[in-house]
């Protein structure tokens, strides 16, 4: 059975209610077209995990999708705050959201250490700082060995990651370059991955130690050309600034931010529609 | 603007690029850290080589990234390695010289806070988080903060220690384990602090030109020490301005926005 399936499939397929769902990519490569899907199939009870929830998962908590998020820094890069996921820390809308907080370094190694089948990951990490008095799941160990204190925290084993890569070939082996984040990690840590391209092409013409995910620790593949907009991928678009500036009238208040999911990914079929109903050629400029 | 006429914040950019040495292998964050780290690159500190917790190792941008995942990052880079790489290997393994950060709000122990403003679970402000910050603090052989000064800013105790500067002072960080030595200086700007070699407390030791102790009294939280050698900083040489404003003019034109700083 081919691996290569529309992205309404692969979603209906591998993410469920309930589930632990990690959408990755370091600024570069977000899964922006795969949230949306997440979005119009409403999802409900999502355990989020990303290290930088950004405008995708802003978008996915204001519309009621999680209960969980575990991340390390939740801001809007370059351009301002997260109104959605600030709202609903701050004042539980559109419910309450339980957050697991950590530090960047923690939650790419936690990946590491699930991607090794293991069940913690070990670091030097978090003496002096306040974030362990807030979540239990920081303990410190003593190494066996040196008796030093080592930070201890469990590892990620997502039910579901996500990710963008700029190529697949026909098989579904999976090529991916540039900033690569954590997405080899959190791919081989997770139960089921499911990976959006750029464009298949009948020979991916790898490099040796090219980052290559085989096709045979991937669950589906979708083609969705430009589906990391607004953010990039290397070689083929550049980030759009101009969204990320936008999205911060658009998320600031509930009512502009509904409107606009509505108008934008509720009532679109998908993600060629939705860049269509921005216009001007998918770029946002509107200032609501 | 004419030539000699510069603003507090291109004063403060330079005075935090100078602390920066040729030669050294250091970690910026996103905004005024990578301003003025690349400054240092294009003016006194062409071997300096920046890393960017997004992967990217000895970056030369051309414009200041948005965000701390640029293409440009990763293409103007020496290497591009994988984030559990960036930070487990070259940072946790001890290869960095400087931690380059910004603070939303900073105490007189220089221990920071990116987390929250009021309570942690009842925020009221929720700030963007860690990020990369806790280790960078730790385990920098020294760290470097660049923000705006003031009394909401310098607090005496921070809401929240998002990452550790030297604790409650004295010998608080080393007996903590920390392996880095901690803040070596805070510029904002209005003046560089730095810590008391004993105390560890934030104490002026530069006044920029033109700033009255009056006014680092007023932006500062808690009752503020200085010196007793207290220097003048030397105002921004033209090379610098220059160097600056062109980078800015055309980081502004790259983004299509006339508002980066």
């Amino acid at each position: 059975m081919s691996k290569i399936v529309s992205l309404r499939e692969a979603i209906a397929e591998n993410v469920h209610d309930g589930d632990t769902l990690a959408l990755e990519g370091f600024t570069h490569l977000i899964p922006f077209a795969a949230g949306h899907e997440v979005i119009r199939q409403r999802r409900r009870n999502l355990s989020l995990v990303r290290m930088t929830p950004d405008l995708i998962y802003d978008q996915m908590i204001g519309m009621g999708c999680a209960t969980r998020l575990t991340f390390s820094w939740g801001g809007n890069p370059g351009a301002g705050s997260l109104f959605r996921f600030r709202d609903a820390i701050e004042n539980d809308w559109p419910h309450s959201l339980q957050i697991e907080e950590r530090s960047h370094a923690d939650i790419a190694s936690a990946y590491v250490a699930g991607a090794a089948n293991l069940p913690f990951s070990v670091m030097r990490g978090y003496t002096g700082s306040d974030l362990p008095k807030y979540n239990d799941r920081i303990r410190f160990i003593t190494c066996p060995f040196t008796d030093e204190r080592l930070a201890a925290t469990p590892s990620i084993r997502p039910d579901v990651t996500v990710i963008h890569a700029q190529k697949a070939d026909r098989q579904g082996n999976v090529l991916l370059w540039g900033i690569l984040g954590v997405q080899k990690e959190a791919a081989l840590a997770a139960k089921r991955v499911v990976v959006t391209v750029e464009e298949i092409v009948d020979d991916l013409r790898a490099p040796p130690n090219a980052c290559v995910l085989p096709q045979w620790v991937v669950s589906a593949v979708s083609v969705v050309p430009g589906g990391a907009f607004p953010s990039y991928a290397l070689d083929y678009y550049d980030r759009d600034n101009r969204f990320y500036k936008a999205w911060n009238n658009i998320a600031r208040e509930r009512d502009t931010f509904l409107a606009w999911m509505q108008r934008h990914i509720v009532q679109t079929a998908d993600f060629a529609e939705f860049r269509r109903t921005l216009g001007n050629g998918g770029r946002e400029d509107q200032h609501t | 603007m004419t030539a000699d006429a510069y603003s507090t914040s291109e004063m403060m950019t330079v005075a935090a690029a100078r602390r920066l040495r040729d030669g050294a292998a250091c970690f910026v964050g996103i905004g005024l850290p990578s301003t003025a780290a690349n400054l240092a690159r294009l003016t006194h500190a062409p071997h300096v080589s920046l890393i960017y917790e997004s992967g990217a190792i000895g970056a030369k941008p051309s414009v200041l990234p948005l965000s701390i995942g640029d293409g440009e990052l990763a293409t103007s880079a020496d290497t591009v390695v994988s984030t559990p790489e960036i930070f487990r290997y070259y940072l946790q393994g001890g290869r960095i010289d400087v931690g380059f950060l910004g603070a939303a709000q900073i105490d007189r122990f220089a221990n920071i806070n990116t987390t929250v403003i009021g309570s942690y679970r009842k925020p009221k402000t929720r700030l963007p988080g860690a990020g990369g910050a806790p280790e960078i603090a730790a385990l920098a052989r020294e760290v470097l903060i660049i923000m705006q000064q003031s009394a909401r800013s310098f607090v005496e105790n921070v809401d929240f220690v998002t990452s550790a500067g030297f604790l409650d002072g004295g010998d608080a960080r080393e007996r903590a384990g920390l392996p880095g030595n901690g803040p070596a200086a805070v510029i904002t700007d209005l003046c560089i602090l730095e810590p008391d070699p004993a105390t560890r407390e934030l104490t002026v030791a530069s006044i920029h030109p033109g700033v009255e102790r009056a006014a680092i009294d007023a932006a500062t939280g808690w009752p503020v020490r200085y010196v007793s050698r207290l220097r003048t900083t030397d105002p921004p040489s033209n090379r610098e301005l220059a160097t600056l404003r062109e980078l800015l003019r055309r980081t502004a034109a790259a983004h299509g926005t006339g508002e980066e700083s």
